[in-house]
């Protein structure tokens, strides 16, 4: 029998933590108090992308999107809802216009831009299920490459797409991949990079817990393109949720034959381990992840060469981000064509942002390349709460930089973001209000890279260290315009001379702002003041991080 | 190398065998110091020296990971860890003012444990719920859209919860 209704409900991180549990435990009781339990179907997703409003659910066929709810709300919507088939108008997140059209969540500003390529799955299907996942087409990609393809051209199909990583640099995967494919030798490692280490982040998070799955077939992809047999998944250890959801789902895999030995009963074996990170946003890079995930202190090695050529165990391996293996099996199904088409001329496809901060909507959101920050910001995140005004976005993490008001009409690509000097990053986006002081963000950025430093090469170790000094007397009061002079001087030296990525991009957030906010760095020397009310010039003592450490002069 | 006594308690027995089966993985160091600080609940340096001799690495390498890695612990924690996100996201709503308010109200400062040992307060570079931001995390309970009064009142009643006991 058709039941009645299906309910999703959203069982994302946030959701979690605003009381899922709770609700789900109510909704199951009070159905069962009122004989419905034969009637509906109760499906629990992951990440919906509207955090701000959890807990969430969505009850179908109606298509009712419940937003903020508790026990009450639940007690409700069974009675009037499920029972007489009266949805509760009152309690749903909708405008006006999407409340007369049946199908309210596509009728919303926050989906309306969105187009969700990787997400698609995500709050749509129960993540610990692989028949649903299978359902939507799940294994296919898998299915067709080993079936039909030969490794050669599952790289040409991938490079033609023009699909470009999602962990930050928007290397061509397909590249990547060739070059490991032509690496001699024929023990090859592919490897998934979880780290997702930048605060403000969690795409990956995400995904891996709303489409785990769609993981595991990329890599398994990836693996039949370049000739590997063993890949690994690097997860933080402050995820959970997902290191147990990909576990479910490899272990749901192998028992269907999907991975494993003789994958659809082909000669291709693959098998996949997670390894867990320990906290250390370095081990993002991927040199020091491959020494991570090889047990040892995770400490970045210059390059070249290449993982491609010498990566794990000193064998020809990839590293590609989450978000790009998610993308794998919908250009393999669907045509390199397709996903051509969307996005712009350079950056193909789609991003997934993890919108926080100072914005109505906060929350996870899936659009086009192209788009504008404005777009991203003011329709999907729906504006600055509290009337305040917007003052900059900060994109990118600590390597990233911030984009001002009088930039945010600019599209949402690699190049264009990189001519502002930011970075697209792995898609962290963190709205700043009139209340957040610019300079004091480019310390609280410093903060984190100078803790983050692993140490080997000078200028990051103790370039990093300087500037963050100048910076906390700036932000004290105690500052002198010459200070200025030289975070630019150690800004462009660190840049140029570091050993890995993490040094050669923390001086960003610092650069950006100096570009648009310098005139709020000068107020904080000359008259100290801080026009957002955040640095405090009354205690006055200073302390540097190390005060061993020699002054710049 | 140093006379270690390594206790032999149920403890260090369920090291020891899970210590068996990684050896025959590759790489399994990291792997191990997770095993050992989720029965331990941080790295004692006993557990450094049985890793150190069942997977025939230097302990001085061992160490030397432990203290790399922000998420190993080398000191014993309370009841209740406190975590609050100093992430980005939590940062721009005012985390600061969470941390200096918790540690007030514990009269603790990061890293710390109280005296009577129920809590121990540590910051975190986000937990991916960053929607919610400012967060704070209780042992495994996610406290999310904190201001100053509500995570005080999280905190108290805990110290209820206890004082009931
Ligand atoms: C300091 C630093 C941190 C990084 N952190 C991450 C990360 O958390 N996740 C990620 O996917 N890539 C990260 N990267 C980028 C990786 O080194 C690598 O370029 C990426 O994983 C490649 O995958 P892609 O081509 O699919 O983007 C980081 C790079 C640097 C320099
Ligand atoms: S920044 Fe605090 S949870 Fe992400």
């Amino acid at each position: 029998m058709a039941k009645k209704n299906t309910i999703l409900i959203c069982n994302g991180a946030a959701c979690i933590s605003s009381g899922e549990e709770r609700i789900k435990e109510k909704l199951i009781n009070k159905l069962s108090e009122k004989n419905l339990t034969e009637e509906v179907d109760i499906i629990e997703t992951g990440c919906m992308g509207p955090c701000q409003f959890g807990p969430l659910m969505i009850v179908y066929p109606e298509g009712s999107f419940y937003i903020k709810l508790n026990e009450d709300k639940i007690a409700r919507i069974v009675e009037e809802h499920l029972l007489k088939g009266r949805p509760v108008k009152e309690f749903t997140w909708a405008t006006p216009e999407s409340r007369r059209i049946g199908e309210e969540k596509k009728q919303l500003p926050f989906f309306e831009k969105q187009f969700k390529i990787v997400l698609s799955n995500c709050g749509r299907i129960d993540p610990d299920s692989i028949e649903e996942y299978i359902g939507t087409g799940g294994y296919e990609a898998l299915g067709k490459v080993i079936n039909e393809m030969t490794p050669e051209q599952v790289i040409d199909e991938i490079y033609k797409s023009g699909l470009r990583g999602r962990g930050g640099a928007g290397f061509p995967t397909g590249l990547k991949w060739k070059f490991a494919r032509e690496a001699s030798g024929n023990e090859k490692y592919v490897i998934c990079n979880g780290d997702e280490g930048d605060p403000g982040a969690f795409m990956d998070r995400s995904i891996c817990e709303g489409d785990p799955h769609a993981v595991i077939e990329g890599m398994e992809i990836a693996g039949y393109a370049i000739g590997a047999n063993q890949g690994y998944i690097y997860i933080r250890a402050e995820y959970p949720l997902a290191v147990k959801r990909l576990q479910n789902s490899i272990q749901q895999a192998k028992k269907y034959g999907l991975l494993g030995k003789n994958i659809f009963g082909s000669s291709f074996n693959f098998d996949i381990e997670i390894r867990m990170g320990a906290g250390a946003f370095v081990c993002g890079e991927e040199t020091a992840l491959i020494a991570s995930v090889e047990g040892k202190r995770g400490m970045p090695r210059p390059r070249p060469p290449f993982p491609a050529n010498h990566g794990l165990w000193d064998k020809p391996t990839i590293i590609n981000n989450v978000e790009t293996l998610a993308n794998i099996r919908h250009i393999i199904i669907k045509g390199s064509n397709w996903f051509n088409s969307i996005g712009t001329e350079k950056s193909k496809g789609t991003k997934v942002f993890a919108l926080s901060g100072k914005v109505n909507n906060t929350g996870l959101v899936e659009v086009p390349m192209g788009i504008t920050i404005k777009e991203l910001i003011f329709n999907i995140g729906g504006g600055i709460p509290n009337n305040k005004k917007f003052k900059a976005v900060q994109i990118g993490g600590p390597s990233g930089g911030c984009i001002p008001e009088n930039s945010i009409d600019v599209p949402v690509d690699y190049e264009s973001l990189t001519n502002l000097g930011v970075i697209m990053g792995s898609g962290g986006l963190i709205v700043l209000d009139e209340d957040n002081c610019m300079v004091n963000m480019a310390k609280f950025f410093l903060d984190f890279t100078v803790d983050e430093s692993c140490g080997q090469c000078i200028p990051c170790r103790a370039g990093l260290r300087q500037m963050y000094n100048i910076l906390n007397r700036i932000t004290r009061g105690k500052g002198e315009l010459e200070d200025i002079d030289r975070l630019e001087k150690l800004s462009n030296i660190i840049k140029k001379t570091s050993l890995c990525g993490l040094g050669q991009t923390a001086p960003n957030p610092i650069l950006t702002t100096l570009k648009t906010f310098r005139d709020e760095y000068i107020e904080h020397i000359v008259e100290k003041k801080c026009r957002a009310h955040v640095c405090r010039f009354e205690d006055a003592e200073v302390k540097d991080k190390d005060e061993k450490i020699l002054k710049v002069s | 190398m140093v006379n270690i006594k390594i206790p032999d308690n149920p403890q260090y027995q369920a090291l020891t065998l899970t210590l068996k089966t990684l050896k025959r993985k590759r790489g399994p160091t990291i792997e191990a110091l997770h095993r050992a600080q989720e029965i331990f609940g941080y790295i004692p340096e006993e557990a450094m020296y049985l890793i150190s001799k069942e997977l025939g690495v230097p302990v001085s390498t061992i160490y030397g990971i432990v203290t790399f890695y922000h998420f190993f612990r080398t000191e014993s924690i309370a009841k209740y860890l406190v975590n609050i996100c100093q992430g980005t996201a939590c940062h721009v709503k005012g985390a600061d003012k969470i941390l200096r308010i918790v540690s007030d109200e514990l009269g603790i400062k990061v890293g710390e444990t109280t005296p009577d040992n129920l809590f121990t307060l540590s910051t975190a570079r986000c937990f991916g719920c960053c929607g919610l931001a400012p967060v704070m995390i209780v042992n495994e309970d996610i406290y999310g859209n904190l201001t100053e009064e509500k995570a005080v009142e999280v905190l108290r009643e805990y110290k209820k919860k206890e004082e009931n006991n």
